[in-house]
């Protein structure tokens, strides 16, 4: 299948943001296409978070147009987005320390033991751990509350929480900013696992350009606020990437703002 | 840390089962304290009877017995509402003038010429609505709820008594209802007891709970998970005021007269120490109602107990004081004995 034949599941047209007399996205398009992971890549303060806020209906742009499965759509909120197969995994995780696994892959959208309004906690304890299992994901049990897993199990909670709510398109915000080398490469498999399955297309924020070559099939590189690259990992290198990013910082020391 | 997960699961797979089975009993019985909070409180308290009866024999008489469940009900009453509200990482400081206007807001609706019943809806409806105001001025104007509470106790203490004059008066007698709401000798804690279980069963297993936990534990996290958190504030801000004023209404019919200067700051700072040394964070996420309630009801066993003893009442505050800083101290040392366990 060559690439124009595959759809795309997000379509961004021109997008502009500014906040105040910030403009943070100049004009920026971007597309996602069904079954990929497209890595976005960029400086702090180059608008990476703003497009992923923007694409998960948190903010929205000033100008533009997206497009969801090729349909044409305003996203008005996080609830309107999620609805749409669209999940975030922020970087923050919004995971509750104090709570179980189980409870937090819940949170939200609990099962209820009807007619009584009480939680069923053996359904979605058993439901939790079928799901963890199929994901291959390791943890001592569902049962522990999250303030005691590592920071590679808790991204990998996270991402299977966004997975279990039927995402089809999913952006991570940093899934390997907050854990060591052996943890982070847990995490690419899970996430090459879901790849697998076909069913999940991804955009990854990274700081790490090594760690985007290895999994991504493409990159869009992000600098002031539009996308100065957008190449298959193929196509391009770490040393290329590098010297887009170095130049940007000699014209910064020569050029101050 | 998950690195140690799978070496030590697999390290006591090798074990022989009969010593993993001496182990885990041995473990599980320290893990029981170390996390049960309610655990170590009921040893203390079950320590403390046993010190009070030796010391004097009236201590478990069905008197006194009595005396220290009227202790203990009112405040355990409040300090439910309290945890919620702190679990959900906020404090009502303004429960306590709720607990003395409620009775008074009954007392001048039955002298209205409305029955009594009617009198006490509509006092337990103004202290649902204070915990209204109270959350809206928190949640929506971004007051943080230390400062807000801190106002409305003033404000509705000065209502108190401008509304009395700042004069007691008695409690209107209907018989029936009166037995049942605090006038009859049990009557008081077997509601304190009644709340303590439904809340503890509303904070465990409903939705509500659970979300209560969630807004306290990540309150952002919280919000993006889709948790309405601002409701979850402002219901535990009502469910308090609420409780509060239940309490003054329970205490007005046992005492059989309503008193201006009954409850205040005193009731509320005993609510929330009873919810701290039972195990509540007063930064949020974490607590029990029922540890709550055997953290009052220590705290009502040792100001019973002391009085019998002969001890002053500046005494007691002594002790008190010097109770909760051992609680909290502890309660810190156990907080990294438990960090150091997840090592």
């Amino acid at each position: 299948m060559t690439e124009s034949q595959v759809p795309d599941v997000i379509l961004a047209e021109h997008i502009v943001k500014s906040f105040g007399a910030v403009i943070a996205l100049r004009d920026v398009s971007l597309h996602l296409m069904k079954g990929e992971i497209l890595g976005l890549l960029g400086d702090n303060g180059a608008g990476k978070s703003t497009l992923i806020k923007i694409l998960t209906g948190f903010i929205q742009p000033d100008e533009g147009r997206i497009f969801v499965n090729g349909e044409e759509v305003k996203l008005r909120s996080v609830t309107h987005a999620r609805s749409l197969g669209i999940e975030t995994v922020y970087q923050d995780l919004a995971l509750v320390n104090e709570l179980s696994v189980y409870h937090n892959m819940f949170l939200k959208r609990e099962l209820i033991l009807k007619p009584l309004p009480l939680l069923n906690n053996g359904s979605m304890r058993e439901q939790a751990r079928q799901h963890l299992e199929k994901m291959r994901i390791d943890i001592p049990s569902v049962d522990t509350v999250v303030a005691k897993l590592s920071g590679g199990q808790r991204q990998a909670i996270a991402i299977a929480r966004a997975v279990y709510s039927q995402a089809k398109i999913l952006l991570l915000d940093e899934p390997l900013a907050a854990m060591g080398a052996k943890e982070g490469s847990r995490i690419l498999d899970l996430i090459r696992n879901l790849k697998a399955t076909g069913e999940v297309s991804m955009i990854m924020i990274a700081h790490n350009y090594a760690q985007v070559l290895e999994i991504c099939d493409r990159v869009n590189l992000l600098q002031h606020g539009s996308i100065a690259l957008d190449k298959r990992v193929t196509d391009t290198s770490l040393e290329e990437l590098n010297e887009l990013v170095m130049r940007e910082y000699r014209l910064g020391a020569t050029n101050p703002q | 840390m998950a690195k140690n997960v799978l070496p030590s699961a697999a390290a006591q797979q090798a074990e022989p089962e009969k010593a993993k089975g001496r182990r885990a009993f041995w473990s599980n019985l320290a893990g029981i304290f170390l996390r049960r909070r309610e655990a170590s409180i009921i040893l203390v308290t079950i320590a403390l009877v046993i010190y009070f009866q030796a010391s004097n024999q009236n201590f478990l008489t069905q008197t006194n017995i009595r005396t220290i469940s009227q202790f203990v009900a009112a405040t355990a009453i409040i300090a439910a509402g309290e945890v919620m509200l702190l679990i959900c990482g906020e404090i009502d400081l303004s429960v306590g003038s709720v607990f003395a206007l409620v009775p008074f807001i009954m007392y001048f609706t039955n002298q209205g010429g409305l029955p009594l019943w009617v009198g006490i809806i509509f006092g337990l409806l103004v202290a649902a609505g204070v915990g209204l105001f109270n959350g809206l001025i928190t949640v929506l104007l971004k007051v943080p709820s230390f400062i807000t509470t801190l106002g409305t106790l003033f404000l509705l203490n000065g209502l108190t008594l401008t509304i009395s004059n700042g004069f007691p008066v008695l409690t209107p007698q209907v018989g029936a209802l009166n037995q049942v709401f605090g006038n009859s000798p049990y009557s008081e804690i077997i509601w304190a007891i009644a709340i303590a279980i439904i809340m503890q069963i509303v904070l465990s297993y409903t939705r509500w709970g659970l979300h209560t936990v969630a807004t306290g534990g990540n309150l952002l996290g919280a919000s993006e998970s889709g948790v309405n958190v601002k409701r979850v504030k402002i219901g535990n801000f009502m469910l308090c005021s609420l409780f509060g004023g239940f309490a003054g209404t329970l205490e007005a019919f046992r005492i059989t007269s309503i008193d201006p200067g009954a409850g205040g700051a005193g009731i509320m700072f005993m609510a929330v120490a009873g919810a701290v040394i039972g195990g509540t964070s007063l930064m949020g996420g974490l607590g029990t109602i029922v540890g709550a309630f055997l953290g009052v009801l220590v705290l009502s066993i040792l100001n019973d107990g002391f009085t019998l003893l002969g001890v002053s009442a500046f005494t007691f505050d002594l002790i008190l004081g010097a109770a909760i800083l051992i609680a909290m101290i502890l309660n810190v040392r156990l907080q990294l004995l438990r960090e150091a366990g997840r090592q």
